[in-house]
C-alpha cells in the first residue's frame, strides 16, 4: 500500500482489501467487524511478515554470528525503533517488549511497586479503569498495606471529575495510573494535564494506552509520563506482543521481573550483572515473530497516518452518535457528540428491556461483531453505571458509515424480536 | 436466529412463576458470570414432591425464559426425579439448543433447581450438576 497524503480521508474500500478476514462471511452475511477495542483485524502485510520470518530467516536473536540470526536480530530491534518513533520515545532503550498491556502494568506494579510503595502509601487510579489497571494495584495494595484510591467520574458518568482528582492528589500518591482512553465510555482523558498535576505532588505516572495508541497520535515526551503501556494486537499486530515504555531513568532504577538468558551481561557462580536497557527486562527467547510482525503493523499504521486514522474514527463516531440519537428506548454511555474531541471510537449502549447478550446475538445473525458484557471494567459497569452488562461497538480504520447503518438496522431487528415500541 | 422463537420471547417478556416464594423450604442462588445472569430458585417440597416453585432475579432472555419454562415443567414432580435431570431434559423443556456460548444462560435455572434439591436432602451436589 502506498503512503497517503495526510489531508485526505481514508479510502475504506482499498484498506479493506488488505485485510483477508473481510472475505469471510459470518452467519452467512459479509463480516461487519465492530469489536476492534477487543482486538483489531490484521492486514496481509502483518500476516506475511510472520510467514516470511519463519520461512526465510528463522533464528534466535542476539549473539548469532551468522546472516539469518543477524537479520532476525535487526528486524526485531527495528520493530522497537519503529514503536519508539511512533509514540515519541527517545529510542529502543525505552521500549520493553511484553505480552500485552496487562503484563506491562503488572511489571510496573511488581518491580517498581515492590521497591517504592510501602505501608500506608497511596496509589491513585480511576473509576473508568480496565481490570488490567485495577487488579495489579489491588495486589500491590495487599502485599504492601498500601491504600488504593479512585478518581470519581463527573455527574453524567462521562469524564473524570477533576475535583475528585485534585482531592486525591492531596494524599500525595506514590503512583497515578490512568487510562488514556476508556474501553467502555470512549472518554479520552487529558493525560498531559493529569501527568503535570500528579508530578507537582511527586507521583510517578503510568498511562494505560491500550485504547489510545492504536487510534491516535501519541507523544510520551509531551505527555511527560514515566510509563506508557500498550498492546500490539489492538493495533494490527499479532497477539502476545505488547510494550512497556519507560523513561531511561526509571527503567534503570528497577529490578527485572524475570532472570534468565539474554537479560544479563555476565553471570558467575556467585553474581550477575544486568544487560543494558531494554534487554534487562526480557529474559529468555523473546516473542520474535510477534516483535517482527508488530513492526510490520506499525509500518502499516504509519502509511495510513495516525492523525488520519484518528480523524476517520472521530467522523464515524459522530455519525454513529447522530444515528443513535433518533432511536427511542436506547441509552448511550460516555461523552456525546458535542464532546467528540474527548470521545474515541468506542460506543457502549443499552436497549431498554433487552439483555446486552441478546443484542450481541442478534447482531451476530446479521454478520455484525459487537461485544457485550462488563468489558473487564466491572467497577465502572456494575458500580458506576449500575448495569450488569452493556453492548459495545468500536471502530477502526477499516470501518465505514455503511457498517454503522447496518448496526442501526440490527438494532431495529432486536427491537422487533423483543417487541420494543419504536 | 433459530432460538429467538416466539415461545422463548413470550416467556422472557412474561415469565411464569416469577418472584419470591414465601413458604419455601429450599432455595438456591445461581450466577452466570458470562451474561451476569443472577437467579434464586425457591421450592416448597412436601412428601418428596414439588408443591410450588418460583424464581427471582435478572438475566438475559435465555436464562429467564429457561427458568420460566423449567419451573412450569417441574411442578408436581418427585424430587428424586429432579435429581436425575440433565441438560437433555432441559433442552426438551425449552425447545431450543442454546449452543455453546449461551449454554450456561440456559442451564442456570436447572443448576439452581438441582442445587436446591440437593441442599434440601443434605446431599452434596453431584458432578453433573456442578458442570451445568
Amino acid at each position: 500500500m502506498m503512503a497517503m497524503p495526510s489531508n485526505e480521508s481514508i479510502d475504506v474500500e482499498s484498506i479493506k482489501k488488505d485485510f483477508p478476514i473481510f472475505k469471510i462471511r459470518m452467519a452467512g452475511k459479509p463480516l461487519v467487524y465492530l469489536d476492534s477495542a477487543a482486538t483489531s483485524q490484521k492486514p496481509q502485510q502483518v500476516i506475511d511478515s510472520i510467514v516470511k520470518y519463519y520461512s526465510e530467516y528463522n533464528a534466535n536473536i542476539h549473539r548469532g554470528i551468522y546472516e539469518i540470526a543477524e537479520r532476525a536480530t535487526e528486524e526485531y530491534t527495528n520493530s522497537k525503533a519503529k514503536l519508539a518513533k511512533l509514540i515519541g520515545a527517545k529510542g529502543i532503550e525505552n521500549i520493553v517488549y511484553v505480552r500485552n498491556t496487562t503484563e506491562a502494568i503488572n511489571l510496573v506494579a511488581i518491580s517498581w511497586g515492590n521497591a517504592n510503595v510501602n505501608k500506608g502509601d497511596h496509589i491513585l487510579i480511576s473509576d473508568m479503569e480496565h481490570h488490567s489497571n485495577i487488579v495489579p494495584w489491588q495486589l500491590l495494595e495487599r502485599r504492601k498495606g498500601a491504600v488504593l484510591d479512585y478518581i470519581k467520574l463527573d455527574s453524567g458518568n462521562e469524564r473524570l471529575d477533576m475535583e475528585s482528582f485534585k482531592e486525591n492528589l492531596e494524599k500525595d500518591p506514590k503512583i497515578v495510573a490512568i487510562t488514556h482512553a476508556s474501553n467502555v465510555l470512549g472518554t479520552i482523558n487529558d493525560v498531559k494535564y493529569i501527568t503535570r498535576e500528579a508530578k507537582k505532588h511527586g507521583a510517578v505516572v503510568l498511562i494505560d494506552g491500550a485504547q489510545s495508541a492504536p487510534h491516535m497520535p501519541v507523544d510520551v515526551g509531551s505527555i511527560g509520563c514515566d510509563f506508557f503501556a500498550l498492546s500490539g494486537h489492538k493495533m494490527l499486530g499479532p497477539t502476545g506482543i505488547g510494550a512497556l515504555y519507560g523513561t531511561e531513568e526509571i527503567l534503570d532504577s528497577m529490578e527485572p521481573l524475570f532472570g534468565g538468558g539474554d537479560m544479563i551481561s555476565a553471570v558467575t557462580r556467585q553474581t550477575y550483572s544486568w544487560n543494558s536497557l531494554p534487554w534487562k527486562f526480557e529474559a529468555g527467547t523473546s516473542n520474535i515473530e510477534g516483535g517482527i510482525a508488530f513492526g510490520a503493523a506499525i509500518d502499516y499504521l504509519n502509511n495510513v497516518g495516525m492523525e488520519r486514522i484518528h480523524r476517520h474514527e472521530a467522523e464515524l463516531t459522530r455519525y454513529a452518535l447522530e444515528s443513535l440519537e433518533g432511536i427511542k428506548n436506547i441509552e448511550v454511555y460516555g461523552p456525546k457528540k458535542e464532546d467528540i474531541a474527548v470521545k474515541s471510537g468506542v460506543i457502549s449502549f443499552g436497549i431498554k428491556g433487552v439483555h446486552p447478550h441478546d443484542v450481541a446475538q442478534i447482531f451476530n445473525s446479521e454478520g455484525i461483531a459487537i461485544r457485550a458484557g462488563h468489558h473487564c471494567a466491572m467497577p465502572l459497569v456494575t458500580e458506576v453505571l449500575n448495569k450488569g452488562a452493556v453492548s459495545r461497538m468500536s471502530f477502526y480504520l477499516y470501518n465505514s458509515r455503511e457498517d454503522i447503518d447496518k448496526a442501526v438496522a440490527a438494532i431495529g431487528k432486536v427491537k422487533k424480536i423483543f417487541k420494543i415500541k419504536e | 436466529m433459530d432460538f429467538y422463537v416466539e415461545e422463548l420471547i413470550d416467556n422472557y417478556e412474561h415469565p411464569h412463576n416469577k418472584g419470591k416464594l414465601e413458604h419455601a423450604n429450599a432455595e438456591f442462588h445461581g450466577h452466570n458470570p458470562v451474561c451476569g445472569d443472577d437467579l434464586t430458585l425457591y421450592l416448597d417440597i412436601e412428601d418428596g414432591v414439588v408443591k410450588d416453585v418460583k424464581f427471582d432475579g435478572d438475566g438475559c432472555s435465555i436464562s429467564v425464559a429457561s427458568a420460566s419454562m423449567l419451573t412450569d415443567a417441574i411442578k408436581g414432580k418427585r424430587i428424586e426425579d429432579i435429581e436425575k435431570m440433565g441438560f437433555d431434559d432441559l433442552k426438551k423443556i425449552i425447545g431450543i439448543d442454546p449452543g455453546p456460548v449461551r449454554l450456561h444462560c440456559a442451564t442456570l435455572s436447572l443448576k439452581a433447581l438441582k442445587g436446591a434439591v440437593f441442599l434440601y436432602e443434605h446431599k452434596p451436589m453431584d458432578a453433573e450438576t456442578k458442570k451445568l
